[in-house]
């Protein structure tokens, strides 16, 4: 179990995303939709390309909430899909940042409160986890 | 086309079960460039087991997948997920609405374990995308 202060800014976590990513991501999630992998129909129905899965930009939000609680057992975890990241077809991708604090820590349950950007827009609303703590 | 109202509180029924294995949690970790080496399942695991429960609700009401974009996402473990999990996920719609043309459809999904108790529970908001004016 893991110990956290409540006010603690956490280590922000830069993950890159590229389309070989989502096309994994598509697979071991079950979510084949098109728009994560066709230019073609993402701006059929009016996306500006392929974008990630919501889903995958929540799995590295997991993974740096993961990350800095040591595996701390997550309760809670949710957020709004606000913004698309927007992928593209080239070797580099884009850079997912996730920054993140510790809002609370009481009766065992510590809630942080995250901020997900890609190129410096926000790209999740109210991103939030609530994980198990000591004490 | 614009979604029934009359769907609102209708439950469709269970996913198959579905069996947690170690091979999964690791593919699934990967999928996110993470590695899983035991413990728990990755916490949006989840996701696989109430995508295929709304995979099957969009079919039985003859929605597109690809006019489909994820609004909102919420899990609440009452316990972990860990391999050898049998699972099951029953999926519900809690809400339906309509803004500029979009139905807005919000589904909760149960998960529940072999003897039936609830491990998780998946709320989703998706936006179904209007067709464009031709």
């Amino acid at each position: 179990m893991t110990h956290l202060e409540p006010g603690a800014v956490l280590a922000p976590q830069e993950y890159a995303v590229t389309r070989a990513d989502l096309v994994a991501y598509a697979a071991a999630s079950g979510d084949l939709n098109p728009i994560h992998w066709s230019d073609r129909v993402a701006t059929q129905v009016g996306l500006p390309g392929v974008i990630a899965h919501g889903m995958y930009t929540m799995a590295l939000a997991a993974r740096a909430v993961a990350t800095w609680t040591h595996e701390a057992p997550v309760l809670e975890i949710g957020c709004k899909f606000t913004a698309p990241v927007v992928v593209p077809d080239d070797d580099e991708g884009v850079v997912v940042v996730v920054g993140g604090s510790v809002k609370s820590v009481e009766d065992g349950r510590a809630t942080i409160a995250l901020e997900v950007t890609c190129a410096g827009t926000k790209v999740l609303g109210m991103p939030r986890a609530v994980v198990a703590v000591d004490g | 086309m614009a979604l029934d109202p009359s769907l609102v509180g209708r439950s469709f029924p269970p996913t198959r079960p579905y069996a947690v294995t170690e091979e999964r949690l690791r593919t699934f970790a990967a999928a996110s460039g993470a590695t899983w080496e035991g413990g728990p399942a990755p916490a949006t695991f989840p996701i696989v087991l109430a995508f295929e429960a709304m995979n099957a609700f969009l079919e039985s009401e003859q929605v597109e997948l690809r006019r489909i974009v994820h609004g909102e996402q919420r899990f609440t473990y009452e316990r972990p997920v860990v391999p050898g999990d049998v699972l099951t996920t029953t999926l519900s719609v809690a809400s339906l609405r309509q803004i500029g043309g979009n139905d807005i459809i919000g589904t909760r999904s149960e998960v529940h374990d072999e003897t039936g108790a609830l491990v998780c529970t998946a709320g989703a908001t998706l936006v179904h995308r209007a067709e464009e004016q031709a």
